[in-house]
């Protein structure tokens, strides 16, 4: 019986047993930002601990970034954290991209750009997003600050093994609908705790036809499943994205890695725990309606009443979620009048999202009193927008073009929602609060969606604003 | 490090209902801007035990019948979301001591065990019993006994599970795995030279 990639990463990385049972894993990658870094280092200091592998950890400040003026946090509090990043950087001898490098960004932007997440590889980070870089057919997945501490001061963390769920998409997506859509369709029907125990291999012909950057949006998205840790076996693409990139292996090393590389891919005598199977073409745009991403609808759907739910249990999730949104039950999503849009994050925010979102925002006004803001994931992404012309389309049509941070997605910066402003937003979440006010609103959709919702004023189907056919065959 | 072994937890209890209460509701995001957790305690559940002008909004945990209590009671999939350890840090920090759901986001999981704070999932019919119990007579003294696996206040009880490897680290005195990390040095060694990327 052949092995998934899970399987062939964890055995290549397991150190051994523990005597809870768990196994100590090796993190060939650690990877680690401003919020959840500073606290660990104070727990290895106080046990007069060492970072064990200095060179395979990578620091970037990416949370509390303003987006504004980047070198000027106005908040003291922002301000010493990163201070602090760049003192423990600096005493422990780790890589720090920071604000003057031109290679800051969202950690889980840096890794891929920097060619520092690869194939086979175990990567941690206190992020619960990390599951972003298992696109490369990685194994990589969110840790808390104690165990950040364990990473740093060890280079291994306890870790009991995960079930592996194998969801195929097959077909070819319509037009106008893209990867955010198919994932936020995932979610939606596996759930917010669908995912609890399994990892998630992501493959079929869908996949397989995915960019990088639209496979990391599928990853990225995987713990709003539940699910820690999301992959995608490596192909072609994976290799073609990482020639060349600076901590991508060179000359004959390159040959040799690929090779290696290839080894990790699921067997194709793999058994899987569980096997979900998915229609693209089955997938519409989708937008979430409520507080937990697994409460998404097609467009053309109408918002769930919570009479029709299938329990107690779902009637009163519904009718908090309503509540706390301000929606009516059964009436239709498309047409929800929105405040601010945000297009940006670790999930939509890469240069080929800008790409898209500009291709049909090109020509259109955003609407009166929209509040919109797009911020590229990282500086390198920011400079190869600006290098297209993108920043002027996004200014052009009225959006602020702000730079590199998480900004919007969980407002540790200046950049929050206001009372119970609604944000039609590219990015992850849409928790109560998640965006800076603590009766803030949020829906979830695709840049280009974003895009649709900024020039209408209101949750709106990109393909009528666009003019894309749905039905129009695929190029 | 010598730890105490955690066997059983006894205390009052708190009933938060609902579903999925991801980590941003259980510490909002601005109470991240710290360099160590020692001032997450009351921050808890802030945003929606005040409202906007600060008033507090009658949450549970502001009940003064519930005052002092050390086990938290929720639903499906709590501590969902992202990863800040400050989520499960907050709750310790305020006097918890063990968290009953029906089920745990695996993070959140993580970080409450590393912590010494059991988190035990339970049958929903079971958490709702308690929670009409406790509500009645606040001042039921409950019961997580690791040993056993169950929960029980006064006659009674209700069984309870959590993964072998957590219950046994926790039961052991090993929930912090630094030490025993720290110990096998060659093996990591060996993994890390065997390893061409490292």
């Amino acid at each position: 019986m052949g092995k998934t990639l899970y399987q062939k990463v964890w055995d290549a990385h397991t150190v051994g047993s523990l005597a809870d049972g768990r196994t100590q894993l090796f993190i060939g990658t650690h990877l680690i930002h401003e919020v959840t870094s500073p606290q660990a280092f104070g727990m290895i200091r106080d046990l007069g601990l060492q970072v064990k592998y200095p060179q395979r950890t990578f620091a970037t400040v990416d949370h509390i970034v303003p987006t504004e003026n980047q070198n000027a946090p106005s908040d003291p509090l922002a301000a010493e954290m990163m201070e602090a990043l760049r003192r423990n950087a600096d005493d422990f001898g780790i890589t720090y991209f920071d604000l003057s490098s031109g290679k800051q960004g969202i950690v889980h932007v840096v890794g891929p750009e920097q060619g520092i997440t690869q194939p086979g590889t175990t990567i941690v980070c206190g992020d619960s997003h990390t599951a972003t870089h298992g696109a490369f057919g990685a194994i990589a997945f969110g840790i808390g600050t104690t165990q950040v501490r364990d990473v740093l001061a060890t280079q291994t963390m306890a870790m009991e093994g995960l079930k592996v769920r194998r969801i195929n998409v097959e077909g070819t997506l319509r037009p106008g609908v893209y990867a955010k859509d198919v994932i936020l369709h995932i979610i939606r029907l596996l759930g917010a705790k669908g995912g609890i125990g399994y990892a998630y291999e992501y493959g079929g012909s869908t996949m397989d036809g995915f960019s990088m950057e639209e496979r990391m949006t599928i990853c990225n998205m995987s713990i709003e499943g539940g699910a820690r840790c999301g992959y995608v076996n490596p192909d072609e693409k994976t290799f073609e994205f990482l020639k060349g990139k600076p901590y991508a292996p060179k000359g004959r090393e390159w040959d040799a890695a690929v090779e290696r590389w290839q080894s990790f891919s699921s067997d194709p005598d793999a058994e899987y725990d569980d096997v979900v199977n998915l229609r693209s073409a089955d997938i519409e745009p989708t937008v979430t309606w409520g507080i937990s991403p697994d409460q998404g609808i097609g467009i053309g759907e109408s918002i769930p009443d919570p009479a029709n739910a299938q329990s107690e249990a779902q009637r009163a999730s519904y009718q908090e979620a309503l509540d706390y949104m301000k929606l009516p039950a059964d009436t239709p999503i498309k047409g929800v009048e929105i405040n601010v849009a945000f297009l940006g994050s670790c999930t939509n925010g890469r240069l080929r999202d800008f790409r898209e979102a500009a291709k049909y925002l090109k020509g259109h006004k955003v609407a009166p009193g929209v509040k919109a803001i797009a911020v590229p994931g990282s500086q390198i992404t920011a400079v190869q927008c600006e290098k297209e012309g993108l920043d002027k389309i996004f200014e052009e049509a009225g959006f602020e073009w702000r730079a590199a941070g998480c900004s919007m997605c969980l407002a540790m910066n200046p950049d929050k929602l206001i009372g119970d402003q609604l944000c039609a937003s590219s990015s992850n979440r849409n928790f109560k609060g998640r965006q800076g006010s603590p009766i803030g609103r949020t829906i979830l959709m695709s840049p280009v969606m974003v895009c649709a919702a900024a020039v209408t004023g209101a949750v709106a189907d990109a393909r009528e604003i666009f003019h894309v056919d749905p039905e129009s065959a695929v190029a | 490090m010598a730890l105490p072994s955690i066997t059983s937890i006894t205390g009052t209890a708190v009933h938060l209902p609902g579903a999925d209460i991801d980590t941003d509701r259980i510490i909002p995001a601005r109470y991240l801007k710290c360099v160590t957790f020692d001032d997450l305690a009351g921050k808890h559940f802030y945003d929606v035990r005040f409202d906007t002008d600060g008033n507090p909004t009658g949450h549970p945990l502001d009940d003064p019948r519930f005052a002092g209590a050390s086990i938290m009671m929720s639903g499906p999939n709590f501590g969902c979301g992202s990863s800040r350890e400050h989520a499960p840090q907050s709750i310790y920090r305020s006097g918890f001591k063990a968290v009953i759901a029906e089920s745990f986001a695996e993070i959140f999981f993580d970080n409450s065990t590393t912590l010494g704070m059991p988190c035990v999932s339970a049958a929903r019919k079971d958490i709702e019993a308690l929670a009409t119990a406790i509500e009645e007579k606040p001042e039921t003294a409950v019961t997580i006994d690791l040993e056993t696996m169950t929960v029980s206040y006064g006659d009674p009880s209700f069984a309870a599970t959590m993964p072998g490897s957590a219950r046994q680290a926790l039961t052991t005195g090993r929930w912090d795995p630094i030490q025993e990390l720290l110990d096998n040095e060659d093996e990591i060694g060996k993994v890390g030279i065997a390893l061409p990327y490292v």
